[in-house]
């Protein structure tokens, strides 16, 4: 058990157990259990592979950012836990004889898979540069031995070296692939896996690379073998190929298919594993504490009912898991409004449900909103906002009521918001001068902004109070 | 409500429908302490079980679900309605979510309420929707208003009577998205209650019958279909 599973109760931790590991909050982090459940979630949620590579295992992995070549020295040094200089100076003394060191570095690269890309590494220039020299010194040592070894082995250079630039390319662009879709996450076609989505670019350095390769081949044949003899060779090598590609059809065929489902498959278990992990961090959670809190009314009330509200944005809302805006959905989504900044992306909409649930929570009465048009939230919006919020603070207070009914009405001339309570109700005259909720926050406010404000109450009747704010800054 | 005498005289027979048997029991129960006002006579926790359910029991009232396999309250809607032009529908779902509200009161509903109802509000719903009201909570009127909504660049409704609503009727619809009830919005528009549950029935009709223009433009803004 990571240090970060805080021991909530008993029941809990038992059932988190699965989930170390992943702790974003600390120990002992000052926060409610609302809010917590909120930041755990969203860990979750968009971190759904990462999972079993965040704790350090003793696999080896190609580095994929710091690397030089392709990553294979300082994928080994990690798992040896030594200085890549070390390896470095090795393989490249190695490749003075008679090229091992390239033959042991392209068999790791074949081999080894690379590290996803969700840890993060640094790169060192200083270890770059080094790794640069001795690439270049290592290359040096192979035409050496080669060139004043005896005979094949000169023979051999030539085409080898251009054979093994050409696979260098061909293998870098398929890392470059690789990395690629890593970063854009598992939705690639299998006509990528081969080709890429790099472009004109990634097509162009695969073909120079496959064509150097098969000059180096050709090179070397017709080095060893007469014209003839190469040309008949050639011939049924393309005979040869063709006639296995006919053969083959089938199969690849399936196997495109069988990946595809498979692709599917794993999509849509994906998908469980996340829904299940949702209601585990959410819905299991809440019901967990009520059962704890059974006694206590007021508690239970109110972690249902944030419970209801979080679970319904999930499912149904804008950027909710059945809404079309769910990849992007904005981790801080459940933040309090506290930035003008901050909120100038988001919608009315959004915002109103966000500062009634925060209502809701605080003081544990049912706020209930109605929301009718949409736009965009600038600062004056936000003002009538704020303004809305104070009355819905001031009803929840002084109404003595469990429920607070928000309607807010965009029309393309101005914004109307109204807060009624069906509460006892004051006399507006004989509110004392020092109280200034009232005056500061929702007059003050609104009148700065250009709107105006009318309230509604007589003792026993009931509070209503109705904001205006005319559009004349953004006009759809 | 002043239709006291008329449910003395005989219960309002409710049926029920729910895929969630703890649901069902749950509701039975607080609807039998409205004896004598509503009588919970059946339940059913299928489409086909509704279907035979309400063939047979010939209730007053189908307090239905919206989400159930096989195609939710929308479907016994369109199954039985036009066998039982008298049995009245109340919607009543644990969704709010505009989508569900709009196709299920399309499908000829009377009504809708989500399943945080009170009892006593409940009971108040079956009764209303029974003598021939439409029950809109401020919600459902909120979608119904944002359904309406003319905005500006709008094409021409080819027939207005049928697919617009009136200012009065907006105005009631307005009063009722900011949480009044009808007596409250009688007084606040100077019309009798009568007038104000005319109103919403009618909005409820237009709902239902406004095949077209606003509710599929309305639909597509929001990639419903």
């Amino acid at each position: 058990m990571t240090p970060g599973a805080r021991a909530c109760d008993d029941g809990i931790v038992a059932v988190q157990t699965d989930h170390e590991g992943r702790r974003p909050v600390p120990d002992g982090a000052p926060v409610d259990d609302s809010h917590r459940i909120t930041q755990r979630v969203t860990s979750t949620r968009r971190d759904p592979r990462g999972a079993g590579e965040s704790t350090p295992r003793p696999t080896l992995r190609r580095r994929r950012s710091s690397r030089v070549v392709a990553g294979v020295a300082g994928g080994l040094a990690d798992h040896l836990k030594v200085d890549v200089l070390w390896v470095r100076v090795v393989i490249t003394l190695l490749a003075g004889v008679d090229g091992l060191g390239v033959v042991l570095y392209a068999a790791l690269w074949a081999v080894v898979p690379q590290r996803p890309v969700d840890v993060p590494e640094t790169v060192n220039p200083r270890q770059r540069t080094q790794a640069l020299g001795l690439v270049v010194l290592g290359f040096g040592l192979v035409v050496a031995t080669t060139s004043f070894g005896d005979g094949w082995s000169g023979r051999l250079f030539f085409p080898a070296s251009v054979g093994l630039i050409g696979a260098f390319l061909v293998w870098r662009e398929a890392d470059e692939t690789q990395r690629r879709r890593w970063a854009q996450g598992a939705r690639t076609g299998v006509a990528e896996v081969f080709i890429g989505n790099g472009g004109r670019g990634a097509v162009v350095r695969s073909l120079t690379g496959a064509a150097l390769v098969l000059t180096g081949i050709i090179v070397l044949l017709a080095n060893s073998l007469s014209l003839a003899r190469l040309q008949f060779a050639l011939l049924s090598v393309l005979v040869t190929l063709v006639g296995a590609a006919v053969l083959t059809l089938p199969w690849w065929l399936r196997l495109v298919r069988d990946l595809d489902e498979e692709r599917r498959v794993r999509i849509r278990t994906e998908e469980r594993a996340e829904i299940a992990a949702h209601l585990h961090d959410s819905v299991l959670q809440t019901l967990a504490l009520i059962q704890k809190q059974a006694e206590n009314d007021k508690e239970v009330r109110r972690l249902a009912r944030s419970q209801e509200r979080q679970l319904r944005t999930w499912l149904y809302g804008a950027t909710g898991y059945g809404g079309s805006g769910r990849a992007t959905a904005e981790p801080d989504a459940q933040s309090p409004p506290v930035a003008g900044a901050a909120t100038s992306a988001r919608t009315l909409a959004e915002l109103i449900s966000e500062v009634c649930g925060e209502v809701e929570d605080t003081f544990a009465i049912k706020v209930q909103q109605v929301v009718v048009g949409d736009c965009e939230v600038d600062d004056r919006v936000l003002a009538a906002v704020w303004a809305a919020r104070e009355a819905m603070v001031n009803a929840a207070k002084h109404a003595e009521v469990g429920e607070v009914s928000v309607f807010v009405e965009v029309e393309p001339a101005q914004v109307e918001l109204f807060v009624r309570d069906r509460g006892k109700g004051f006399d507006t005259s004989a509110v004392p001068g020092d109280r200034h909720g009232l005056a500061d926050s929702i007059h003050g406010r609104m009148e700065r902004h250009g709107g105006t404000v009318r309230v509604r109450t007589a003792p026993g009747e009931g509070t209503e109070v109705a904001l205006r704010l005319p559009r004349t800054a953004d006009k759809r | 409500m002043n239709d006291t005498e008329a449910t003395q005289a005989r219960p309002v027979r409710v049926f029920l429908v729910d895929d969630h048997a703890l649901f069902r029991t749950g509701a039975k129960a607080e609807l039998s302490n409205a004896t004598g006002v509503v009588e919970v006579i059946g339940e059913a926790g299928s489409v086909g079980e509704a279907v035979a359910g309400i063939g047979h029991f010939q209730p007053d009232v189908v307090l239905l679900d919206v989400h159930m396999p096989d195609g939710g309250g929308a479907e016994v809607l369109r199954r039985v309605r036009k066998s039982h032009p008298d049995v009245v529908f109340l919607a009543l779902s644990v969704s709010d979510a505009a989508e569900d509200v709009i196709a299920v009161i399309r499908a000829g509903a009377r009504g809708y309420v989500t399943k945080t109802i009170s009892a006593r509000e409940l009971v108040d719903a079956v009764v209303r929707v029974h003598h021939g009201d439409a029950v809109f909570s401020p919600r459902l009127a909120g979608f119904v208003l944002d359904a309406f909504a003319d905005r500006p660049g709008a094409a021409p409704i080819n027939d207005p009577e049928l697919d617009l609503l009136t200012p009065r009727e907006r105005d009631v619809l307005r009063l009722l998205a900011r949480g009044y009830a009808y007596k409250e919005i009688a007084a606040e528009l100077f019309i009798s209650v009568k007038t104000v549950e005319t109103h919403v029935s009618s909005v409820l009709r237009k709902t239902q019958l406004s095949n077209r223009y606003e509710l599929s433009r309305w639909a597509t803004d929001r990639r419903l279909i």
